[in-house]
């Protein structure tokens, strides 16, 4: 019925044909463009243009002992947490494609459940369990593994362990759409084929995951890179991330460095997405998985 | 692997086809019984179809044979080794799927090459074996190809070459032509054939296509509702169907109620609208009791004057419509007694056309009319 007139709608104001979509669209984009667009292009305005044109701030940048040692602990935490997220997510988005339609649902809504809480409230959740008289320190005193607590708060790893458990869900959801479309006959042919289960996996499975894997990779280490609640709250006052340095420099009222940085991590992160989607495979799944 | 070593030498080298018996298989899902015991002798080397419309069980079975599934009662011997306990990736079967199931990420030599991997096969044999094998299926040089770049056709080619490139003795098909036009279908069908001929191992299909069927097998199975309602030649099937399911699954028949009047030279006679019919009957029928008489619609004729030889059925009628289909005309002839009968004449120049409303004599070989 609805399609019948929207149809008819269509064929009986002909001349509303273009223009329609563009009326549709244009207060989010008008919203996009005063609140997103216009601070954008201001921010990499002032990197160059503070207080007078020049290349200054990015020349200094290269050199930037503070910088460097900061974007490497930015694409170092990334990298673990890829890594990690990978390792935890892949057994779990296997679980998923084989469970029951049922079962499955049920485990997807665990998966998501970190989603209906905020970032915030979870890193909170992380500096409890992982504090001096926290639970795990407590618990392993309690069982007589150690004698005095573990540092295990304000360090990389807390950073690590938490940023996994946040980002757990965008590993897992690209990597499980692409396994539940592997043809269930595939596996069959497989091991009648005379493959084990273990060969089948090897075989026939992780090949044909590969661009779910890539999907996830890519939404975790992109994420990675601009994530500052959580290594601000977990994290060790050495361990500054880049967003952490961005911020820091504003509230030192240190505009031009500040946008010079922002536009750096904007770079290294469209830089990454633009690879990462000339990989085939890739852009289908992230297609599918939002859907 | 233990005891699946790959003979050393040769392509389509005649091998000795497994010997598969299934004895009182039961499988049930969800409570509900998919194959509700079956037992089957499948002789070493021959083509034997599984034929029988969808949830007849027929692919469960096949299924069960393959190590997909596990029956919930009964035995599978292969050789005379019973394989229930094995898995699948043990029992050194042949596969080929409906549909295909070739692996994406592959070439069609790794494809075909893949069950000699797991086999241990070194690459050079392997690329010797996988040639061979293409060869075979008249696919030569299509190694470096990805499946999607081939056709339908061309993907079944290739599924039945890795199917068979490991030279198991025992290859199973489920209903690997489904997704083909009937053109394709059909000369596959008649390279299957060959194919089988030239393995010498034993083929079990499934199809629920009566006419693939009948023009590849050896033997049938026809399955009904999780059983075997008959097992035997085409030629058995077609013309001494044991009851009505598989009288009217496999061609098409007329039937006729009747009530017996007595056996005469091991024919049933029995009262059917009037007319005294005798048919063919596998077991006795006592005077008095209700039959069902069936006759092929193509052996039926129109009673002529060279036909008044005896042991003929004979039955007055009307012609109530009459169909056009190419090669043959159907007619569809009330009888007087209240039955319909459908009789198909080839068409031909040389065939007076009957007109609707027209009355006719129909005739036809008491040895062609069976009780079902």
């Amino acid at each position: 019925m609805a399609t019948v007139a929207i149809a008819s709608g269509r064929l009986s104001r002909a001349p509303l044909r273009h223009t329609a979509p563009i009326l549709l669209v244009a207060p989010l984009a008008l919203y996009m463009a005063a609140f997103y667009a216009l601070p954008l292009a201001s921010m990499l305005l002032r990197s160059i243009a503070d207080p007078t044109w020049t290349m200054e701030n990015y020349r200094r940048l290269a050199g930037d002992a503070v910088f460097l040692h900061v974007f490497g602990t930015t694409l170092r935490t990334a990298l673990i947490v890829t890594l990690g997220a990978l390792a935890f997510g892949y057994p779990v988005a296997l679980a998923l494609s084989r469970l029951r339609q049922g079962a499955a649902t049920l485990v997807l809504i665990i998966v998501l459940l970190p989603f209906w809480t905020s970032v915030l409230v979870r890193s909170y959740a992380w500096m409890v369990l992982l504090g001096r008289k926290g639970l795990v320190n407590e618990a392993l005193i309690a069982t007589g593994l150690i004698d005095a607590p573990l540092k295990l708060l304000n360090t990389p790893f807390a950073v690590h362990i938490a940023m996994i458990h946040i980002l757990l869900p965008y590993m897992i959801l690209p990597i499980a759409s692409v396994l539940r479309q592997i043809d269930g006959a595939l596996l069959r042919a497989a091991a009648g084929l005379g493959a084990p289960p273990r060969r089948v996996f090897l075989q026939v499975v992780l090949p044909l995951s590969i661009p779910g894997v890539a999907a996830g990779v890519l939404l975790v280490f992109v994420l990675s890179l601009g994530f500052y609640i959580t290594p601000a709250l977990v994290g060790g006052p050495r361990d500054l991330m880049l967003s952490m340095l961005i911020a820091q420099q504003v509230d030192l009222l240190n505009w031009p460095y500040a946008a010079c940085l922002s536009t750096a991590l904007l770079a290294a992160t469209l830089l990454l997405i633009l690879v990462s989607l000339r990989l085939p495979g890739v852009r289908d799944v992230l297609r599918t998985a939002t859907r | 692997m233990d005891g699946t070593a790959l003979p050393a030498t040769g392509q389509a080298q005649a091998l000795h086809g497994a010997s598969v018996v299934l004895s009182g298989i039961e499988k049930r899902f969800d409570n509900v019984g998919a194959v509700r015991g079956i037992s089957l002798d499948i002789l070493s080397g021959e083509f034997i179809t599984l034929l029988g419309p969808s949830g007849s069980g027929k692919t469960t079975t096949l299924m069960m044979i393959a190590g997909f599934e596990t029956p919930d009662a009964g035995d599978i011997t292969i050789d005379r080794r019973s394989v229930v306990a094995l898995p699948p990736y043990r029992r050194n079967i042949g596969m080929v799927f409906q549909n295909y199931a070739l692996f994406p990420h592959l070439t069609v030599a790794d494809n075909i090459g893949f069950p000699l991997k797991q086999r241990g096969v070194d690459r050079a044999t392997r690329a010797r074996l996988v040639a061979e094998s293409l060869d075979l299926v008249r696919l030569p040089g299509y190694q470096a190809r990805y499946p999607r770049q081939l056709s339908g056709g061309q993907q079944q080619r290739v599924a039945l070459a890795r199917s068979i490139v490991f030279h198991p003795r025992l290859l199973l098909m489920d209903e690997p032509l489904g997704a083909l036009d009937k053109q394709l279908r059909e000369s596959l069908q008649l390279e299957m054939r060959r194919l089988h001929a030239d393995l010498g191992i034993t083929f079990v299909y499934v199809t629920h296509d009566q006419e693939e069927a009948l023009t590849m097998s050896d033997r049938v199975a026809v399955m009904n509702e999780g059983l075997i309602a008959q097992v035997g030649t085409p030629e058995d099937l077609y013309d001494r169907p044991c009851d009505r399911f598989v009288a009217s699954f496999i061609g098409e028949s007329n039937f006729l109620p009747g009530v017996v009047r007595g056996n005469e030279d091991g024919m049933v006679v029995a009262d059917c609208g009037g007319a005294t019919l005798r048919a063919v009957a596998r077991i006795r029928h006592a005077p008095g009791e209700a039959v069902t008489l069936a006759a092929r619609p193509e052996r039926v004729h129109f009673a002529g004057v060279q036909d008044d030889r005896i042991r003929r059925n004979r039955m007055a009628a009307t012609i109530a419509e009459i169909v056009f289909a190419g090669e043959r005309r159907r007619y569809l002839c009330q009888c007087e007694g209240g039955v319909s009968i459908v009789l198909k004449e080839a068409s031909s120049a040389e065939i007076r056309p009957r007109v609707v409303g027209e009355r006719v004599e129909l005739a036809w070989s008491a040895a062609d009319t069976v009780i079902v």
